[in-house]
């Protein structure tokens, strides 16, 4: 499914983050938002998620706008990750996973066969069938992650907005989640959209990065395109070398911050 | 903690469940048995069989029945409304009183019991209607381009703590009436009749009713805002939807009976404790247990000290701590 973001403005009462913004998201692309602390990268990312109410423009999904749409229709092709969520202790993985069926049977109705059937599908294929009547909150970092990747996928979603999937993890963790996003974008076709914090995973992992800078995308291509070292003085005041790896992707050395000084003229 | 929690089967909760209507029956049987005379079963159901004029008949029709369907009703939808507001609140200090039911209820019923005496025969819908208000005036306090539990938990106590002292003032001028106005302040459910259950009971069942059919909702609400949102679940309707049937459930209970804090914060808790939060189950176990609470508590009150009768709002808040105390031991144990 294809997303436009067109002309978007979001932030809170007082303070504008994101200005008139546009971009297109392509089918079955992986599209990794990157920028420093406070860019609005997040809240990007919870407007077009309709958890925010943008301020002007639309995000669009196959042409029809996110915000106007029936709201459980449209989480059973977009669903989202925050990058704070927490169940009830006593929670178990799989009443964790069978919560994303929630937008298909709804309120009223019983799951039915197709619903315990994705719920059972979405488990294998996250690896966590052994840990299914396992406690979430008893569960390593790592897992617990994929458990939340699991409950969005049984929403069997087009689109899937992760933020910051990554963040509290190990460095194997770490590895581990951004595997699962590239096979479920590689085996079911599943458009991404994240905000991740770790440039060289961005760039292992994305298809296009999208850095955020003054309210707008500042740049947009590929991670060989635009991770250079003057790329990374601009917006994130680092000094780094840029080399590419054995695959070709840029992998970022950075060597310190440049904060301040980068004003010559 | 390692395998499969029994707590989480759905076997098990229905068993649970089914229990917790067992008790539920028990504590009515007990209640309708006990008093100044005491009935078998087979007396009861033969005295109410037969509808005549005798004695038993008045006592188990006319006393026994409409207390024992009051205090069952009260349980249930202030367990009920307990157990709603910890699930929206996502805290487990939330109770009625929370969201100034208690205390809206309580002022405007000091205010007719002691200000009004002559319209005291308007003291359930008054007291129902400031309760309802209170809540709302709560609400829209906290309201601030959406709800935010814990603003909400806070503009609860700030509002509940001056209308105490609105009632706490009211009691001081009027001191020497101020007697009676303890049982409302206790909570009782001493010299209830048909008339009060007639008043109620159409607010308690329709409130419990939609509250089981919402607990799908109330599930995902657990899961945080920003998650909800993205299952799809209208948060800020759903949320409303909810404190307003949670509101109404306590109102209706505390223009009744006063203030009877202590089933609507404990009863969730001690259901959770045997079944687990998932609210399908959650939410008609703690009806079935506060109701059966609420019985039990007032047939002890009425017997333990015969021929002075204390009222359930005591025998609730000395022998439900203990008990709940024990239970959380007894879990915590489990759990290490």
């Amino acid at each position: 499914m294809k997303l436009d973001i067109a002309e978007l403005c979001a932030g809170y009462a007082s303070k504008r983050v994101i200005d008139q913004l546009n971009l297109s998201v392509a089918s079955g692309e992986i599209l990794t938002f990157i920028g420093p602390n406070g860019c609005g990268k997040s809240t990007l990312l919870k407007t077009v998620a309709r958890i925010l109410k943008p301020q002007g423009g639309a995000v669009l999904l196959d042409g029809k706008s996110v915000h106007s749409m029936n709201t459980a229709h449209l989480a059973k092709r977009l669903a989202v990750l925050p990058q704070i969520h927490s169940a009830p202790e006593d929670m178990t993985v799989r009443t964790l996973v069978e919560c994303g069926r929630f937008p298909h049977h709804g309120n009223w109705r019983a799951p039915s066969a197709h619903d315990r059937e994705a719920v059972e599908r979405v488990l294998a294929m996250t690896r966590l069938t052994e840990l299914a009547s396992r406690r979430v909150a008893n569960l390593s970092g790592g897992e617990r992650q994929r458990a939340w990747i699991a409950m969005t996928l049984a929403q069997e979603p087009k689109v899937l907005l992760l933020d910051e999937p990554t963040t509290f993890l190990d460095v194997c963790c770490q590895f581990e989640v951004i595997d699962l996003v590239r096979r479920l974008n590689a085996e079911l076709g599943i458009t991404v959209l994240m905000v991740l914090h770790d440039l060289n995973l961005a760039a292992r992992c994305s298809d296009r990065l999208a850095a955020i800078r003054d309210r707008r995308v500042f740049r947009v291509g590929t991670p060989r395109e635009i991770l250079t070292p003057a790329f990374l003085r601009e917006v994130f005041h680092i000094e780094a070398r840029v080399m590419p790896d054995d695959g070709g992707i840029p992998f970022i050395l950075p060597s310190g911050s440049c904060r301040g000084k980068e004003v010559r003229p | 903690m390692s395998g499969p929690d029994i707590r989480q089967r759905t076997g098990f909760r229905i068993a649970v469940l089914i229990l917790l209507g067992g008790f539920c029956l028990a504590s009515f049987l007990f209640s309708m048995r006990c008093g100044s005379r005491n009935l078998s079963c087979a007396e009861i159901l033969k005295t109410l069989w037969a509808a005549d004029d005798s004695t038993d008949y008045l006592i188990l029709y006319h006393i026994r029945l409409p207390r024992v369907l009051l205090g069952g009703l009260v349980g249930a939808a202030l367990a009920l409304s307990g157990a709603i507001l910890q699930g929206v609140m996502r805290n487990p200090l939330a109770a009625p009183g929370i969201i100034g039911v208690s205390s809206g209820g309580a002022l405007t019923a000091v205010g007719i019991l002691l200000l009004l005496p002559q319209f005291s025969e308007l003291l359930v819908p008054a007291a129902f209607l400031g309760a309802l208000a209170t809540a709302v005036l709560v609400y829209a306090l906290a309201w601030k381009g959406g709800i935010q539990p814990v603003r909400l938990i806070l503009s609860g106590v700030a509002v509940a703590s001056m209308l105490s002292a609105l009632v706490s003032m009211l009691l001081l001028f009027n001191s020497e009436r101020a007697v009676v106005v303890l049982d409302f302040m206790i909570g009782s459910l001493s010299a209830k009749s048909w008339t009060q259950v007639r008043l109620i009971w159409p607010y308690i069942v329709c409130g419990a009713f939609a509250s089981f059919l919402l607990a799908r909702s109330l599930n995902i609400l657990a899961l945080g805002d920003e998650v909800a949102a993205g299952l799809g679940l209208r948060v800020e309707l759903m949320r409303v939807i909810l404190l307003a049937l949670s509101a109404l459930l306590a109102a209706a209970s505390v223009s009744v009976v006063g203030l009877l804090g202590f089933v609507g914060l404990i009863a969730p808790h001690v259901v959770r404790l045997m079944i687990g939060s998932d609210c399908r189950y959650l939410l008609p176990g703690a009806a079935l247990f506060g109701s059966g609470m609420l019985v039990c508590c007032d047939t002890v009150g009425r017997i333990a000290m015969d021929p002075v009768e204390l009222p359930a709002g005591i025998i609730l808040a000395l022998l439900g701590p203990p008990f709940f105390l024990y239970l959380l031991r007894r879990s915590a144990d489990h759990e290490a």
